[in-house]
């Protein structure tokens, strides 16, 4: 492949891709996701390939590896161009089946397509399917349609001709004003406009400066940067190009978390073609612009997301934070000015220098403009990433984009932010998804991570998740932090325990006040969150588990007994059979009874009790009640016909 | 690891001391583990105090400086797992294997870590053997899995 | 250098600029505590006892001392309820890894910390660094180190380093407030250190 030294060149390469393609031929995407591949994609994509060859259609029938498209749960997904059809939880014995119907018959495989929930109604087109509909697919909707490691592909649906315009028809301080223009707020958590951040480093003295991409994503639950960045490499490495001209950076740095290794090597495989391409190196496209990009890999550590200790990371040191008394736009990386921002505000560059600040600025709100990806996971029917325009509605997140609340349980909250945010309830389901609108509510936007959560979901176990996480990710540097959440973990976890105490939740308080006011970084800031957020609104289950050492969600293990109700069980033996430590006496036609003392907790019997007889049940806060005489054990006929 | 391959890693990356995580990611996904000879020698030739080089291969969890099993199982314990019930799958494996998080088993066949999110989210319970995903698990699935392993 | 004009519990301050916080209000006979602070080396920020309110064009905040840099015209208070409440629970903190340090005992005077608030650690190691910069830092000679992270972090010395330099030297011993750093030291040197050359018949 020649490189391209000019616009000129790159507009004929352009047409000359797009003359050769075309529309009407089909295409089978099937996405190469880690979601996907998890789920078997791979042995899929191998299938198709190998199926394709066996009928003679390797000539007329592309099939493609793509990019993910979000909808993790029903992968393998796999979509067919150019009528859009698409195909949920596709294995490589449907294969033979869809090539036969699909491709040669022009018919639906009617089996595979999405089934709404609600209605049972099956749609048949990708965009028509309720979970894509609702949504407003702005950066994950090219995802599907490209193979992640063809460049050609990317440039074929208009990639780098932001780049284009940005080096030969906009000066540096012109594409610093534009992204201020846009009020692009930042992807990764804090939400800082970005413009501002760059025009700091522009402004710098500093003759050396260094623009980075943060794809560290270590907030559990969070997976958003992951599908870009696999999916969609190139539309991110755009994005840092154009960021390294506008604030005069002549080199760029990738920091991937090493637990995304699919990402690692697409970025990586990406950097190679755009450095054979001429859009990486020495005079790009024939400008005076020079520059170069480093992929550094993550080692395992959650606080290295944090801005100053990813720059530490990339010095090859230990991850721990700096004082961000002096920004780190003007003294970062190696004491020079560098713009870090998240991978989807980078992703969404291109698109802001292509169609203009205003574009961007037409959706969203007042004080959060475009769009945002959440990965929309937990108690959840349609589990997956959802890109929609800020401004839209909690409610209508999780109940027209997500299909509610699985086996008709209720919703309680639902935790944004990662580790950082807080929990939001039902009442305030209404509020406007924005930067502001979720810190008011004592949560926070973050990374886009939104875990839904039911009734048998405890509150105060969640706070504890999150201390007991942080307190395993902190660097340790400063008191507040490593040695206040371990206070907060120890106390949160015996109030779990039943060991909880009065004047529990005020020591707790005012460890997170110390923490708040006085941690080196925002790790240690925001760690007190979740605690907080559950405590304002789930007060009561705080005061249940220390007072009545009664857990309300019936989740926290050493509060809970189960007990069989001697009302409903009709001895058919199951429980006693899969129960696996044999704590559970009974024979045929004598009503089950668990011996307490054995009891694991697993959980087991209840799950297996069938629901005619829904005997298992679960207690919290009061004492099981002694068991049964033996005489009044044997079921007799009646007995069990009542039951029934 | 013989010296060579650790100068060979070195030079890769310029033998410059910033990419000292990266050349140790490098001989841990090599050797799977960081022997204390090998730390010695990245010293040495970066000229780094081998006090930063022991800060680093423990401060990070990508590294483990004893030996490990032939298979890496890993249980993610994120949010989005464990409340789907990533604890009950943990329990199940440490029967299996009869190790727990951060051990190797005596025939050095399985080590057993926990992680705190894999990116597969909407597959949760996520366990995953030698870098390859298992999504939807349950505990008795998760035994079945672990037998195919040699 | 320039100066700069600030405001200090009341009293006007003259400081040149690069100078920390700390510096300006050491340099006017303010005090303000600290333990992980030592004037041979560079400001560290770990203990965060140093924590003073500062007032900036209409914005309040806390900032670590130690650390930030003086500004022209900026208010800064040494003293608050708010201060001194975070001051006690930081102190009844590093209490429960060192009750008898006499560092910490004082201070826990000053500020009314409970030294039995928080149940006892195993480690009474207190992070504040002191031992780990000091050799890097002054003696460079990098005998004794960090290792992990967070609750796990510990202090480790190297033991074919520490052999052969420590004897002679022992600077880092009087600093360290809870003398953790002595116990690790002869721990160190009864377990790891390596066996003495064989033509030297000393005993140790």
């Amino acid at each position: 492949m020649a490189k391209i030294h000019t616009p000129e060149e790159l507009e004929s390469f352009k047409k000359d891709l797009l003359s050769r393609k075309d529309p009407t031929r089909p295409c089978i995407s099937i996405c190469a996701g880690a979601g996907c591949i998890a789920s078997g994609a791979d042995e899929v994509i191998a299938a198709f390939k190998a199926e394709i060859e066996n009928q003679g259609l390797t000539a007329t029938v592309d099939t493609k590896g793509t990019g993910c498209p979000g909808f993790c749960e029903r992968g393998p997904v796999v979509v067919i161009y150019p009528e859009e059809i698409c195909y949920l939880q596709v294995t490589a014995e449907d294969v033979p089946e869809i090539i036969e119907q699909t491709i040669k018959k022009k018919k639906v495989v009617e089996r595979l397509l999405f089934e709404d929930p609600a209605t049972g109604q099956k749609v048949v087109r990708e965009p028509d399917i309720p979970f894509y509909k609702n949504q407003k697919r702005t950066l994950l909707c090219s995802n599907i349609k490209i193979d992640s490691k063809s460049i050609d592909d990317y440039l074929a649906i208009g990639g780098y001709s932001a780049l284009n315009k940005a080096l030969f028809d906009m000066t540096p301080e012109d594409v610093v004003e534009e992204v201020k223009k846009s009020n692009l707020r930042g992807r990764g958590g804090a939400g800082f406009p970005a413009g501002r951040k760059w025009e700091g480093s522009r402004n710098a003295e500093e003759k050396i400066k260094y623009v980075i991409v943060n794809a560290d994503e270590g907030d559990p639950g969070a997976f958003m940067d992951r599908a870009l960045l696999e999916g969609n490499p190139h539309s991110i490495l755009e994005g840092l190009i154009i960021g390294g001209y506008a604030v005069g950076a002549q080199e760029g740095y990738i920091y991937v978390r090493q637990e995304y290794p699919l990402a690692v090597k697409n970025i990586s495989l990406a950097i190679q073609q755009a450095e054979e391409y001429g859009f990486l190196g020495e005079n790009i496209l024939g400008s005076d612009f020079s520059f170069k990009v480093i992929v550094h890999q993550g080692a395992g550590a959650f606080v290295c997301g944090e801005s100053t200790a990813l720059m530490t990371a990339l010095e090859g040191r230990v991850g721990e934070p700096r004082p961000k008394y002096i920004r780190s736009n003007i003294k970062g990386l190696w004491e020079r000015p560098s713009v870090l921002n998240n991978v989807e505000t980078w992703a969404n560059v291109p698109l802001i220098i292509n169609n203009g600040a205003d574009w961007f600025a037409e959706v969203g709100t007042e004080g959060s403009k475009g769009t945002k990806i959440f990965s929309l996971v937990g108690k959840i029917n349609n589990t997956g990433l959802v890109e929609v325009p800020m401004g839209i509605s909690l409610r209508e997140i999780i109940y027209d984009i997500g299909g509610g609340i699985p086996d008709g349980k209720k919703f309680k909250a639902v935790q944004t932010g990662g580790p950082s945010g807080g929990c939001i309830p039902e009442e305030k389901l209404d509020l406007k998804v924005g930067f502001d609108e979720l810190t008011k509510a004592g949560s926070m936007m973050g990374s886009g991570g939104m875990i839904v959560m039911d009734e048998d979901t405890c509150m105060v176990d969640v706070a504890r998740y999150f201390i007991n996480f942080l307190t395993d990710e902190s660097c340790g540097k400063c008191v507040p932090c490593r040695e206040g959440l371990r206070q907060m973990h120890r106390i949160l976890t015996n109030i779990t325990q039943g060991k909880g105490k009065e004047g529990d939740l005020e020591t707790l308080q005012e460890l997170s006040e110390t923490a708040i006011e006085a941690s080196l970084c925002a790790l240690g800031k925001s760690a007190p969150n979740p605690f907080l957020s559950t405590l304002r609104y789930f007060k009561e289950e705080y005061e249940a588990h220390i007072q009545q050492k009664r857990c309300p969600a019936l989740s926290c293990k050493e509060l809970i007994a189960f007990y069989i109700d001697p009302e409903k069980c009709s001895a058919c033996g199951i429980c006693r059979k899969k129960c696996p430590v044999d704590a559970i006496d009974g024979a045929k036609k004598t009503i089950h009874i668990i011996d307490q003392k054995k009891c694991t907790k697993c959980g087991t019997c209840l799950e297996v009790c069938p629901s005619k007889f829904a005997a298992v049940m679960k207690i919290s806060g009061e004492p099981v009640p002694p068991p049964i005489e033996e005489e009044k054990r044997t079921l007799t006929k009646k007995q069990k016909a009542s039951v029934q | 690891m013989d010296n060579d391959r650790i100068d060979q890693i070195i030079e890769k990356y310029h033998s410059e001391a910033s990419y000292l995580i990266q050349v140790l990611l490098d001989i841990q996904s090599e050797n799977h583990w960081l022997p204390k000879a090998a730390l010695e020698r990245v010293s040495k030739k970066l000229q780094v105090p081998y006090t930063r080089i022991q800060h680093i291969a423990t401060f990070y969890k990508a590294f483990s400086l004893v030996p490990k099993g032939r298979h890496g199982i890993h249980i993610c314990m994120g949010t989005a797992c464990h409340v789907r019930g990533a604890r009950r799958i943990l329990d199940a494996v440490q029967d299996q294997t009869g190790i727990k998080p951060g051990e190797t088993d005596l025939d050095l066949k399985f080590s057993l870590e926990t992680v705190n999110c894999l990116g597969c989210c909407a597959l949760g319970p996520v366990m995953e053997v030698d870098g390859k995903a298992h999504g939807k698990m349950t505990p008795s699935q998760s035994a079945e899995v672990l037998k195919t392993y040699e | 250098m320039s100066d700069i004009q600030l405001e200090i519990d009341g009293k006007p301050v003259q400081a040149k600029e690069g100078m920390t916080l700390l510096e300006a209000a050491q340099g006017a006979g303010i005090e303000i505590p600290t333990l992980c602070h030592h004037e041979k080396l560079e400001p560290f920020g770990g203990c965060r006892l140093c924590i003073v309110e500062v007032e900036e064009r209409g914005w309040t905040k806390l900032v670590v001392s130690c650390v930030f840099p003086v500004k022209e015209n900026i208010v800064v208070r040494t003293r608050s309820e708010k201060i001194d409440r975070i001051r006690k629970t930081i102190l009844e903190l590093l209490m429960a890894h060192a009750p008898d340090s006499p560092v910490l005992l004082d201070l826990a005077k000053e500020y009314g910390a409970d030294r039995n608030r928080f149940e006892k650690e195993a480690s009474f190691c207190i992070h504040c660094g002191l031992c780990v910069r000091y050799c890097a830092e002054v003696k460079k000679k990098h005998a004794v180190g960090f290792v992990d992270r967070g609750i796990r972090k510990e202090i480790s010395f190297i033991p074919e380093i520490a052999a052969k330099e420590c004897d002679s030297c022992k600077e880092c011993f009087p600093l360290c407030p809870t003398s953790y750093l002595q116990a690790a030291f002869v721990l160190t040197g009864s377990l790891s250190f390596p066996p003495p050359a064989q033509e030297s018949s000393s005993e140790e």
